[in-house]
């Protein structure tokens, strides 16, 4: 009993693991963007088109990795219309986010057409690490089972993270990067460009989010279907506000949720919870990542604790030079 | 001489009218620039769609019927927007009204029931039902300062679940993904059944759902102009400093607006299946309470223009219903909404052409 829920759970965290994946590059990506100041609320449009971006470019070409390029880029094509119009016109950022989405759905539904029905396509590969299985105890119990199988995509999660928060936190770019989402003000007063910097942001939030929908596409869930992110762009904005702006937080964020996820597929396989293989009761189990991204907010958007928890600070007000306010 | 962008201190009437006809013009190039792209000629698809949605008095009507859950749900988003919330589950508060008529038709009432009592329960249930759904975002963003953006939004695809659960479930026929048919005295009176007094309406499925609709956009009209509640909703999207310190009970309103938001998404849902379907089942709404918010953004939340734009996106899906790919409506919604964000700001701006000594405009 004991072993049996240890692999269990170690299951159950190396799923999380692998479906967390594309919801931890889209999280980052909106973080980075909002740490600029500019709310993107497009993400599930920008990674719709990079999921069927990566889908038909890999499947044309044969070559995954030039689906993944195809995948970020169209993510931050798409994302540029955000910057256009929050950032050159000055206009609302959430209805301009919320169009983006529309584009996004609207676009790859049709443009995705052709190739809901293809199956085959080359994916990106899995990384084998056989030799975790040597390491005595801990090696086949819990290295092999959550690392020795994973997508290379997994493991460029794995490596964003800790790039992401030395960037922010430590880098001369990153202090720029904080300075124009907290005042954008003093980025102007000291001859940089507040414009130039939000769009290249949004830019990389975009590049992240298709990022994100290739990975989905060629290596998660390797099919294309009209409105395969499920609401995940949504999670992702969620999970922003859930991680305080903080990459470590976004990613424990994005693998808490991926994990979420799977469990009611986990579920069903546990001999006492005969209720979960009922599809009919499963439905109930499917609304939980939804649900916990509702609790996950109301415990983290208390007015009083905003303040401190570092919402940028210039966030989603557009800059006008010798304007009152940020 | 150099050129000059300044921002217009007051935007006249026309130019905003010009600026939608002229970014929905724009956004039908542009998506004609796709389709040709995705192998369609546009021109063809353009008129095709014309004329499926627009020229014979059986096209007219069912666009009439496609109008009809997007004209309430339209209004109800409009009345969310006007106080700047941004109420984006209308799918599922309309999933959820539709939900509670069903459970109105089947299960509370006897089949026997007259129809006007029928029918005016249903009203009440579809309301109360998507009101209550639309309500939970409403608390959290008034008590916890949730974003309500994301939590209208989550509790869509839970509301998808929900529903299913019961088509499904407990409320199947027969284990497919519906409920048996409503009792005849549950369906909204459509033209065809006056088709033996009148000839000219046989096969017209259009249903009073439209004027429900109708109706509820001149009472909000009404009430937006000339009603205290219609002041404060008003008073606080524009400024929500000046309503507090005006003693407005803005926690209150909040809930309130989303309360009402959510319910005539929620007649949506009712208007439906009482009037289209007759029962709940899987995936009846195509998204139309996603299409309600770009209806009520180019309708410029007026409940009035809300009842033409409505129309006129009618016609869209239908005509988009009959040709390949699917997804061509939701592509122009997308980019139409884009051209109108885009176009509205640019009339904010005035171009001018300044020397260095005096300042002419142009």
């Amino acid at each position: 009993m004991e072993a049996a829920s240890l692999v269990f759970i170690i299951n159950i965290i190396g799923a999380g693991l692998r479906t967390g994946t594309p919801l931890l590059f889209a999280t980052t990506g909106e973080l980075l963007t909002e740490r600029s100041g500019v709310l993107n609320l497009g993400v599930e449009g920008m990674m719709l088109v990079g999921a069927l971006a990566g889908f038909a470019v890999s499947y044309n070409t044969g070559n995954p990795w030039v689906g993944v390029l195809a995948g970020m880029l169209a993510g931050g094509v798409l994302s540029q219309l955000h910057a256009f119009v929050t950032v050159t016109l000055r206009g609302d950022q959430v209805v301009s986010g919320l169009a983006l989405t529309f584009v996004g759905r609207g676009l790859t539904a049709v443009l995705g057409a052709p190739y809901v029905q293809i199956r085959d396509i080359p994916t990106l590969p899995t990384i084998s690490l056989p030799f975790l299985e040597s390491i005595p105890i801990i090696g086949p119990l819990i290295l092999f089972p959550l690392f020795g199988n994973q997508n290379v995509v997994v493991w460029l999660g794995f490596l964003l993270t800790p790039f992401v928060a030395f960037y922010i936190a430590r880098t001369r770019s990153g202090l720029n990067l904080r300075a124009v989402g907290e005042y954008p003000a003093a980025v102007d007063a000291v001859g940089m460009s507040v414009a130039k910097l939000r769009y290249f942001y949004i830019f990389i939030g975009g590049v992240l989010a298709g990022l994100a929908g290739a990975a989905l596409s060629l290596a998660i869930t390797p099919l294309w279907i009209e409105d395969m992110t499920a609401g995940q762009g949504w999670i992702a904005v969620g999970l922003v506000i859930f991680a305080q702006w903080n990459p470590w937080r976004a990613a424990l964020g994005a693998y808490i949720f991926g994990a979420l996820r799977r469990l009611p597929l986990d579920l069903q396989s546990v001999p006492w919870l005969p209720f979960a293989s009922n599809p009919i009761l499963g439905v109930w189990l499917s609304m939980i990542p939804y649900l916990f991204t509702i609790v996950a907010l109301m415990l983290t958007s208390n007015a009083r604790s905003r303040k401190r928890m570092g919402t940028p600070a210039a966030l989603g007000i557009p800059y006008v030079r010798g304007e009152r306010g940020l | 001489m150099q050129l000059k962008v300044e921002r217009r201190l007051e935007v006249p009437g026309w130019m905003s009218l010009l600026a939608i006809i002229v970014a929905v013009i724009a956004a039908l190039f542009i998506g004609g620039i796709l389709l040709a792209y995705g192998g369609l000629n546009p021109v063809v698809a353009y008129k095709q769609m014309f004329k499926i949605a627009f020229t014979d008095k059986y096209s007219l009507s069912d666009t009439l019927v496609k109008a009809t859950p997007l004209l309430l749900a339209s209004l109800g988003v409009t009345v969310a927007f006007r106080m700047k919330l941004w109420n984006i589950g209308a799918e599922g508060q309309l999933l959820i009204g539709a939900w509670g008529a069903t459970l109105v038709a089947l299960f509370l009432l006897p089949k026997d029931t007259s129809r006007p009592v029928m029918l005016l329960v249903m009203v009440i249930a579809g309301f109360i039902g998507g009101g209550l759904w639309g309500l939970i975002p409403g608390v959290l963003k008034a008590y916890l300062n949730v974003n309500e953006i994301i939590t209208s939004l989550m509790l869509t695809y839970v509301a998808v679940f929900f529903n299913n659960y019961f088509i499904y479930g407990p409320w199947s026929a027969g284990g497919f993904g519906l409920t048996a048919q409503f009792p005849k005295s549950a369906w909204f009176p459509r033209l065809l059944d006056y088709a033996d007094p009148y000839p000219y309406f046989r096969g017209m499925t259009a249903h009073t759902g439209f004027l429900l609709g109708v109706l509820v956009a001149f009472i909000l009209y009404a009430l937006f102009k000339r009603s205290q509640w219609g002041y404060k909703t008003k008073l606080i999207g524009d400024n929500p400093n000046a309503a507090r310190f005006a003693g407005i009970n803005i926690r209150r309103q909040i809930m309130l607006a989303f309360l009402i938001s959510g319910g005539l998404a929620g007649l949506a849902g009712m208007s439906e299946v009482a009037g289209v379907v007759h029962r709940l089942q899987e995936s009846f709404s195509p998204g139309y309470g996603f299409t309600a918010i770009i209806v009520a953004w180019l309708a410029n939340l007026n409940p009035l223009l809300v009842i033409i734009v409505a129309y006129l996106f009618g016609g869209l899906l239908v005509g988009g219903d009959a040709i390949q790919p699917a997804g061509i409506p939701l592509m122009i919604q997308g980019i139409i909404m884009f051209c109108v964000i885009s176009a509205s700001l640019l009339t904010r701006y005035r171009v001018r052409f300044v020397r260095k000594d005096k300042v002419i405009s142009t």
